[in-house]
């Protein structure tokens, strides 16, 4: 029978094989999935991954999966600090709402005035925005030893609440016809976030999630503040004595994951999205979640891990459109992709050993 | 050498692409749906005049859709996917995709885009709505000869005038026959939710409502005034499966002429963009048939209301109507124009409840 065995050491070999497995495991049982729907499996594989980054339209798909993986990113590498010193923000869709809704009234506030420093102002309240929401889970854990779990994730029903009464009361747009939507930032060019390059999917906010790779990856590798971050998550008691103050550390943890959900929010709700509605919350800090595991809470990990749920996400809505599946067989699908990336962690740190009943 | 590939195609795609959009053989239709098509309302009965156009043409259309398209940058990317695949005619079946629309519009001038609900248009994008306030006006009427408590409940969505209006057109139908009735209002701010919308119904009910009406897209509503055994009306689709004792009659959205219509004008080259504005005459708005719970003089009142919108003789909203400020809005046998309807942001006298704004 089978056998799971404890590695002395985790496997390195096993570390760098595991997403690849777990891309071939979900090829096979998605392929079946589309075979049981009465579909081409090697079409709907080949949609999925191939056409959104090398297909016949791929110049086109290559610019929307920045688009979708840049929020990602950047949201995703806050919360993977944060989870290595074991703090836990479930929140960051609530962040993002709020550093909309910060930033986005401070450029509707200048309505119709055009100025060059009215977007970068955007983009830093709006960041503030985001980090102040994220302090609120830090204060009431340091004062009164609340979960942060729950109360980030709680705060994000109040933000969203709050997103629909900002936009139905005082940021909805005078022309709008009454509908719960604000003024378009597309329409007001002082404070929109175009495309830089046509076509390329290029906004500020896909430079600015690159850039923060490469600053994250300075600062956990580098940097003192990486390491007493991966001190504090490993032994609280070690990071005492390595002068490490707990509470300063959720501060940050969680002010810098909220900031960068913040900033995430504006820069879509400037770019992409075009307006404050109540349709503006995608679900992108939840799924920063996944990005952030999946990337093992590496920056470089976590650039890897949006771009490949960014082309799942791409590559679903053209096997929809071209195959016509339903929406939930693409969402089953991205389910057995995580499952299996997570599932063959074990791996790392197991090995499966074959042994035969009695014989031991 | 790819990097150069990918910059000229591009460039392709900023001029237009003009080569995507020329039909081979078959005229491509695509579709943008907001919900899933099971949701037996207002996504359904867009599938439904999506079958349409196939029964209509066969082999000469390919339709395809994509249900559950976010209003968002999605939205974008899912229409520039059809467009670029050669998709000839798409049609956006939710307000807010319309900047979105617009976006792709400009991209790609030869493909011609149908965004219903909305108000943008440009030369290769026309939009389309149905006057639903003429069905609220006939179940109006039932409600206010059929209510014991006279108390209609409503379930609105979001105040804008398309709610606001079917607010008032049935307020207006039921005080006309029933000068006690009162109507409680309810704003749940969303279109599709069944469990928001399950505990409105019974907020409404428990209020004093024996009927319900609703501007939301879920069966929820149906389902529970038929446990407590009381009246409503179905919304967009038939729903007379999920009441079958409940449902007086139901306000169809039947887009399949419409569809139809301009699939076959994209064949003949004839297309040009417009606004359409289609009631109860055009079948654009259909009447659901009526149940045998309402009693046989109130249905031929009832049909015979339904007959005049048709015909163009009757007019939802004929003056002497005051605005709720008591103020006049139309002076005797004055009708509504189109400018008013189409912004509406107000109730009409006798609606007790505050407009949110």
């Amino acid at each position: 029978m089978l056998r799971l065995e404890a590695r002395p050491n985790p496997s390195k070999p096993m570390q760098a094989l595991t997403p690849i497995l777990a891309v071939l495991a979900t090829m096979v049982a998605g392929g079946i999935l589309f075979l049981l729907l009465g579909k081409n499996p090697f079409e709907a594989i080949r949609m999925l991954f191939w056409d959104p980054v090398l297909g016949e339209y791929a110049f086109y798909y290559r610019g929307q999966i920045l688009i979708k993986a840049a929020p990602l990113i950047m949201i995703a590498l806050g919360l993977s600090f944060g989870f290595r010193a074991n703090i836990w923000n479930i929140g960051a869709e609530g962040q993002f709402i709020m550093g909309a809704i910060c930033g986005g009234a401070v450029g509707l506030a200048f309505y119709p005035m055009e100025a060059f420093w009215i977007f970068p102002l955007m983009i830093i309240v709006g960041t503030l925005g985001g980090m102040l929401w994220a302090l609120i889970p830090a204060f009431l854990k340091n004062r009164f030893n609340a979960n942060e779990i729950l109360v980030s994730l709680m705060l994000v029903y109040v933000a969203e609440n709050f997103l629909a009464a900002m936009v139905t009361g005082p940021l909805r747009s005078p022309v709008g016809m009454n509908f719960p939507v604000s003024r378009s930032f597309n329409d007001y060019p002082a404070a929109n976030n175009p495309e830089l390059i046509t076509g390329s999917g290029l906004h500020w906010g896909v430079v600015t999630a690159l850039f923060l790779v490469i600053v994250a990856y300075v600062a956990l590798t580098r940097h003192i503040g990486g390491f007493q971050v991966r001190v504090a998550g490993q032994s609280s008691r070690a990071a005492k004595f390595a002068g490490i103050n707990p509470k300063l550390m959720v501060a940050i943890c969680l002010g810098l994951s909220g900031a960068l959900a913040g900033m995430a929010g504006i820069f879509e709700v400037t770019g992409p999205a075009g307006n404050l509605s109540t349709h503006l919350p995608l679900g992108y800090g939840f799924t920063a979640i996944i990005v952030a595991f999946l990337g093992r809470l590496h920056p470089v990990g976590v650039l890897m891990a949006g771009l490949l749920l960014a082309i799942t996400i791409v590559g679903g809505d053209i096997v929809q459109t071209s195959l016509q599946v339903p929406k939930a067989s693409i969402q089953v699908f991205q389910g057995m992709l995580l499952f299996f990336l997570l599932g063959f962690e074990i791996l790392i740190n197991f090995r499966v050993r074959l042994t035969i009943k009695g014989a031991a | 050498m790819n990097l150069i590939k990918s910059l000229l195609a591009g460039a392709a795609l900023a001029v237009g692409l003009a080569g995507a959009a020329t039909a081979g053989e078959k005229t491509k239709v695509g579709f943008i749906y907001i919900g899933p098509t099971g949701d037996f309302g207002w996504t359904y009965q867009h599938d439904q005049g999506r079958k349409a156009i196939e029964a209509a043409f066969g082999d000469k259309v390919e339709t395809k859709f994509v249900e559950g398209v976010p209003e968002s940058a999605d939205s974008e990317r899912v229409m520039t996917q059809m467009a670029l695949s050669g998709t000839d005619i798409i049609f956006a079946t939710s307000f807010n995709y319309m900047d979105h629309v617009l976006n792709v519009a400009k991209k790609f001038p030869n493909v011609k885009f149908e965004h219903a609900t909305g108000y943008k248009r440009a030369d290769n994008v026309s939009t389309y709505s149905a006057r639903f306030y003429e069905g609220r006006t006939v179940i109006g009427h039932i409600a206010g000869k059929m209510t014991k408590t006279n108390t209609i409940g409503y379930i609105a969505s979001y105040p804008i005038p398309e709610v606001v209006r079917g607010i008032n057109a049935s307020y207006l139908a039921a005080k006309a026959v029933n000068p006690d009735v009162k109507m409680k209002i309810v704003w749940v701010y969303t279109w599709f939710d069944p469990g928001k919308e399950a505990d409105a119904a019974n907020a409404l009910i428990e209020q004093g409502a024996d009927v319900i009406m609703q501007h939301t897209d879920s069966p929820a509503a149906m389902t529970i005034a038929e446990e407590k055994g009381i009246m409503a009306f179905g919304q967009a689709s038939n729903m007379s499966q999920f009441g079958p004792n409940a449902q007086m009659t139901a306000i169809i959205d039947n887009w399949g002429p419409y569809y139809v219509e301009r699939v076959k004008a994209v064949m003949d080259g004839t297309w040009s963009s417009t606004d359409t504005w289609n009631g109860i005459g055009k079948g654009m708005v259909g009447i659901a048939p009526f149940s045998d719970k309402i009693p046989a003089d109130v249905q031929a009142s009832a049909g015979a209301i339904r007959d005049a919108l048709a015909a163009g003789t009757m007019h939802s909203f004929t003056g002497p109507i005051n605005k709720q400020d008591g103020s006049v809005w139309l002076k005797d046998g004055e009708v509504a124009d189109d400018g008013t309807l189409a912004g509406m942001n107000f109730y009409v006298e006798g609606i007790e409840a505050e407009l949110p704004k």
